[in-house]
């Protein structure tokens, strides 16, 4: 079976053709630019994954949240329940970027990182 | 008045395109540059971009927004290359004057060599609309309610519906969804999307929120808060379709629907103008009609990928480096691209046909096309053929001039890029 797809692993979003065999496995990945689109093809396939981008509070810095990401793309099922985690989260100013806010969320090996500083506001 | 201020280079705006310029001058040996920026911090628009998606192109990875513009704000701090932000710019004079505000210095003014545009763009508000109602809260832009939620820390509203499904439109609607808002719907007057399809897929189709294509916000409902909107299908001429209005309940309207290049500073010093980019006509160095002044980034043509804001922007650094060298060494024989069948508009819409290096034209086209190709041609010359399997509006192709093209094309030619079927 072809299989029709978008590669959103960059914003080329490069339209991909993916050759499955009898037992969905993936045999076959045309239409890619570079090598992410095949893994794309593979996971999205499997267990689609995404990564999770939102804000968390911050307490002491110039502004009231700083933007975070996950380390890297979670479980397409858990996006919901790490949302509740990190709005359940509050963190102290000052932060650095790629400090740790979450650790392992939810058991999934996956950290949620810092993605821009904060002084501490006097 | 303090005393006026001598700089080789003065850039207007600290965004990436901002940024990106004046470390390249810096790099090509510029001396004395200074950034203005209105804002209290160097990153531009990026700083409330918070999804990922940026630099895979030209860092190599997936960085957010914030993450991206750090780079290169930590690359600025490490340069000698001043910084004035909470500062903005009033006017320019033809003489490169530039005059500047801010709560420190009051009135400054800066007596510049060579001046770079990069004020970035603005989000099309209501007023630009054509939508009856009354003025309740509740409708504001797309990229209004980005900073809300952010950088302020709130959420504007409960019930959302989205007209415009421009990119910045789809990544709130993804936004939205996550902080816990109900999407409704996402409309579109055009019959195809202006967004990356990739952010259908994930912002749309991840979350099950409707594309509603060829159809329209007539309507709005409620006094004090907004209580609903009226939509309707429209046409090909996007006349609305009698019979199809539907009520639909929300909180909240978002608008994605187009930015505009931030060009009042420039209409000042009466540069050419693209009315169809609504900025700027540049050469192949991103210089304007007026020597010694360039421009990059968003208020030159709206980007909607920020790598490659960085490229256009170093070229224009180095446009402006050789400029401050050497200002009245200018030997260029324009030749001028022209956007053919398909193709709506093309930068730089002159090239210097002396140019010892490649050249890159950039350019869009004007609807969607299926297994088709793009031909550039001078006259009856075909210079290059590329197919593809679809060209879309919302993205940006590019087409290189190399030098033995170069030699062929004659003081002004006119370089055609069109679309064709295959
Ligand atoms: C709301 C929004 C969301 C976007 N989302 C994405 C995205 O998801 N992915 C992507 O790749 N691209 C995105 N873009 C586009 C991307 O952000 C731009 O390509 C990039 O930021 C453009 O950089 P710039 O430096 O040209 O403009 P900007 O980032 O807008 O920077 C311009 C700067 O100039 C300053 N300025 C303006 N006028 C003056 C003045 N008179 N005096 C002093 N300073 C002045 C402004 O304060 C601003 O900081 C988005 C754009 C917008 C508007
Ligand atoms: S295949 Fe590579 S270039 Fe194409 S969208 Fe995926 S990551 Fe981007």
């Amino acid at each position: 079976m072809i299989k029709e797809m978008i590669c959103v692993a960059c914003p080329l979003g490069c339209q991909l053709k993916v050759t499955l065999d009898e037992n969905d496995a993936v045999t076959n990945v045309t239409g890619n630019t570079c090598k992410r689109g095949v893994e794309y093809a593979h996971t999205e396939c499997t267990n689609p994954t995404r990564s999770l981008t939102t804000t968390v509070k911050v307490e002491g810095g110039r502004l009231p949240v700083i933007p975070v990401k996950s380390s890297a793309a979670l479980p397409k099922g858990l996006l919901f329940e790490s949302m509740s985690v990190i709005n359940d989260t509050c963190i102290k100013a000052p932060v650095k970027i790629g400090d740790v806010v979450v650790k392992n969320i939810l058991n999934s090996g996956i950290d949620i990182l810092a993605t821009a500083p904060i002084d501490v506001c006097n | 008045m303090n005393s006026t201020l001598k700089y080789d280079l003065v850039v207007i705006g600290g965004g990436p395109a901002g940024m990106a310029a004046a470390l390249e001058a810096k790099k090509n040996g510029v001396g004395k540059i200074i950034i203005l920026e209105r804002a209290e911090t160097l990153g531009g628009i990026l700083e409330q971009c918070i999804h990922t998606g940026f630099g895979l192109h030209y860092f190599g990875e997936e960085l957010s927004g914030p993450e991206y513009a750090h780079k290169f704000i930590e690359l600025v701090e490490q340069s000698d290359i001043d910084v004035k932000t909470d500062t903005m710019v009033i006017s320019i004079s033809k003489e490169r004057m530039v005059t500047a505000v801010n709560n420190q210095d009051g009135f400054i003014q800066i007596d510049a060599t060579a001046v770079i545009l990069a004020m970035g763009c603005r989000e099309r508000a209501r007023g630009a609309l054509d939508i009856a109602g009354s003025r309740a809260s509740g409708v504001m832009t797309a990229g209004a309610a980005q900073k809300f939620v952010n950088i302020d820390g709130y959420m504007p509203g409960k019930k959302i519906v989205i007209l415009g499904s421009g990119d910045i439109g789809l990544i709130m609607a993804r936004r939205m969804t996550l902080e816990g808002a109900q999407v409704k719907m996402v409309c579109e007057l055009m019959p195809y999307s202006g967004g990356l399809t990739r952010n259908i897929v994930q912002c749309l189709d991840d979350f099950d929120i409707p594309l509603k294509l060829s159809c329209t916000v007539i309507e709005v409902h409620g006094t004090e808060r907004v209580e609903g909107i009226t939509i309707a299908q429209v046409d090909e001429n996007r006349n609305v379709i009698d019979g199809t209005q539907e009520f639909v309940e929300c909180d909240t309207l978002l608008l994605s629907v187009g930015l505009i290049p931030e060009n009042e500073l420039s209409k000042q010093i009466d540069i050419d103008m693209d009315p169809i980019t609504s900025g700027p006509v540049v050469n192949e160095m991103r210089q304007t009609s007026l020597p010694g002044v360039f421009a990059c980034g968003n208020v030159l043509q709206v980007h909607d990928l920020v790598d490659y804001v960085t490229t256009e922007s170093q070229i224009a650094g180095l446009g402006a480096a050789k400029y401050i060298s050497n200002p009245n060494n200018d030997d260029s024989r324009y030749a001028f691209t022209k956007g053919g069948d398909g193709v709506r508009y093309i930068v730089p819409q002159k090239v210097n046909i002396n140019s010892k290096e490649e050249i890159k034209l950039y350019f869009r086209v004007a609807d969607v096309y299926l297994k088709s190709k793009f031909v550039v041609s001078v006259g009856d010359e075909v210079l290059i053929e590329k197919r593809k399997q679809k060209f879309a509006p919302g993205e940006m192709e590019n087409a290189t001039l190399t030098l033995e093209m170069l030699e062929k094309i004659k003081e002004n030619d006119e370089i055609v890029i069109s679309i064709k079927e295959r």
